[in-house]
């Protein structure tokens, strides 16, 4: 389990993170959700002891990571596929890891395995795919076969398939019981991954609360409607829902009400209906207007 | 962690990638070539001696300072430092461990590159006197190794201090090879600081005592006696490391 209270922490003038609080539990994959620059790596490496918060602490298992025995054997992280030295080979780089924290070189072999880098344990990490980087990185990870896994943006620039694998990999940890979260700027992505999400924009927490949950509160469902008679359609609608119009093709678009119900009132009052089509908000409209007041950087 | 552990990782870390081998093979090639190419074009005008076999071991500890400073800013450039922190968090027992290993490497090379040149001399050149009889040329070859351990650890400090491989190589090279001897030109006070230099320390503790053609003796204007020289030498290099661990300790890594 990890828990934040009042994480914060300033670089000069800018506050990075914001009095932010959370806990992950175990069992499931928790997805931790927010714009670029909200903050994320940076909440992340204040649990794992790389930066000092200004106020406030975050606990793993109970405990400060700077006070963990044997570290690698409690948190397992994956912050940056690319921390390796072009010159050493994926095995060294694993076996100094192992070394540190007592685990042993059976280990590194059993971890190579199981992301699928054995044939290549010899070759240097520098001439190393981006993919093939975020599977060494994963067998860092799972070295001490750790109970909490943190993992920031581990699927950013991997192929589709390489975005499938380490998604059903986070299932698997989750399901043997470890608490596992894993950043990201997708919320598309997220709602694949992760059972239970924390969004933060600007550093501070905007949501936690379950993926379910989420996409039902932040989508508003609407009605599109085509009629030859869309003017009187209007006025019959104008009582009891709010009705704006496409701006592409000229539909209404009805919200607070059901389908069913448009339907009967057009039937009740004889005006043709040519389409009456339930839409799902989509998940990124809802996750936008969440985060839009706490976008870092804007488009121009 | 125990500390025997964190100097196996060390170890590990530090031979599993090339740049710390061809470092040593560059310090070992060069100073020792360069000591064959003295002793053979010495003679009677310029006889070879002890002191003289030794005159261009300098060059070996700039190239091991470069890898010393090497083993901690690449880790900073790669961020493997940030894994080695994940891995050991009180990060001072783990930077510690890689100054002792750096340092251990760094003074067995010095002692090969002193008896290297010293035994290439008296193979060019076996009518020399080149017997090591004196406590004064036991400390010019044997108290070699003792001044690169040293400066290998200054390397780190400064590695730790500025993370980045230009700049840190910059500093050490600017600062040995020409600040310490710039500083002696300028008038009156220039000799007066240079004395307090540790480039100057150092070359006394290896020189005092072994006049030759080459080193004409900084015996008598110094502050210490050679151990005493060698002993501020110390106290400067391990100062600058604990100020720059605790610098890494307050840092975000």
């Amino acid at each position: 389990m990890i828990e934040a209270a009042g994480l914060t922490k300033h670089y000069g003038p800018t506050v990075a993170v914001d009095d932010l609080s959370f806990t992950v539990e175990a069992g499931r994959v928790t997805g931790f959700l927010g714009p670029n620059g909200a903050g994320k790596s940076t909440t992340m490496r204040m649990i794992l002891g790389l930066d000092t918060p200004n106020k406030g602490r975050a606990l793993i298992n109970g405990k400060r990571y700077a006070e963990l025995k044997r570290p690698l054997g409690t948190v397992g992280a994956l912050l940056d596929a690319k921390w390796v030295h072009p010159n050493r080979s994926a095995r060294s780089h694993l076996r100094w890891l192992a070394k540190s924290n007592h685990i042993s070189v059976g280990r590194v072999d059993e971890v190579l395995e199981m992301v699928g880098l054995t044939a290549v344990a010899k070759r240097n990490a520098g001439g190393f795919s981006l993919g093939m980087s975020q599977r060494l990185g994963l067998a860092g990870a799972l070295l001490g076969d750790p109970e909490v896994l943190l993992f920031d943006e581990p699927v950013n620039g991997l192929d589709p398939e390489g975005i499938v694998w380490i998604r059903q990999f986070m299932h698997r940890l989750a399901a043997d019981g470890r608490t596992v979260l894993v950043s990201s700027h997708l919320l598309s992505e997220m709602a694949q991954t992760a059972q239970e999400l924390i969004v933060i924009g600007k550093g501070k927490l905007i949501a936690q609360t379950s993926t379910e949950q989420f996409i039902k509160d932040a989508t508003e469902d609407n009605v599109r409607v085509r009629s030859p008679h869309a003017a009187k359609l209007q006025e019959l609608l104008a009582g009891s829902a709010t009705v704006t119009s496409d701006a592409i093709d000229g539909a209404l678009v009805v919200h607070g009400m059901d389908p069913a119900s448009i339907g009967e009132l057009a039937a009740a009052n004889g005006v043709v209906l040519h389409e009456l089509s339930p839409q799902r908000g989509s998940l990124e409209e809802a996750f936008m207007q969440l985060t839009k007041e706490s976008v870092e950087y804007h488009g121009a | 962690m125990d500390q025997v552990t964190l100097l196996a990782v060390e170890r590990i870390k530090l031979f599993s990638t090339r740049s710390p081998w061809w470092c040593t093979a560059l310090a070992m090639v060069i100073t020792i070539g360069m000591a064959a190419v003295i002793a053979a074009n010495t003679d009677e005008r310029f006889p070879l001696s002890v002191p003289v076999s030794q005159g261009f071991t300098n060059f070996g500890m700039v190239v091991l300072m470069v890898m010393a400073a090497l083993a901690v800013t690449t880790e900073y450039r790669f961020g493997t430092i940030r894994s080695t922190f994940l891995a050991a968090p009180s990060r001072v027992r783990p930077l510690l461990a890689k100054t002792a290993v750096v340092a251990l490497l760094s003074g067995a090379v010095g002692e090969v590159i002193a008896f290297g040149s010293w035994g290439i001399g008296t193979l060019i050149r076996p009518e020399a006197d080149m017997a090591i009889n004196s406590a004064a040329e036991w400390r010019n070859v044997a108290g070699t190794g003792l001044v690169f351990a040293l400066a290998a650890v200054l390397a780190v400090a400064v590695g730790l201090l500025v993370r980045q491989t230009a700049a840190a190589v910059a500093v050490l090279l600017v600062y040995t090879l020409l600040l310490e001897n710039l500083v002696g030109i300028i008038p009156t006070v220039g000799p007066k600081v240079q004395r307090w230099l540790i480039g100057r320390n150092s070359d006394h503790f290896l020189t005092a005592g072994n006049q030759s053609f080459i080193t004409e003796g900084t015996g008598s204007d110094q502050p210490f006696g050679p151990w005493g020289s060698l002993a501020y030498y110390a106290a400067v290099c391990v100062g600058l490391l604990v100020v720059a661990l605790v610098v890494v300790k307050r840092r975000d890594a």
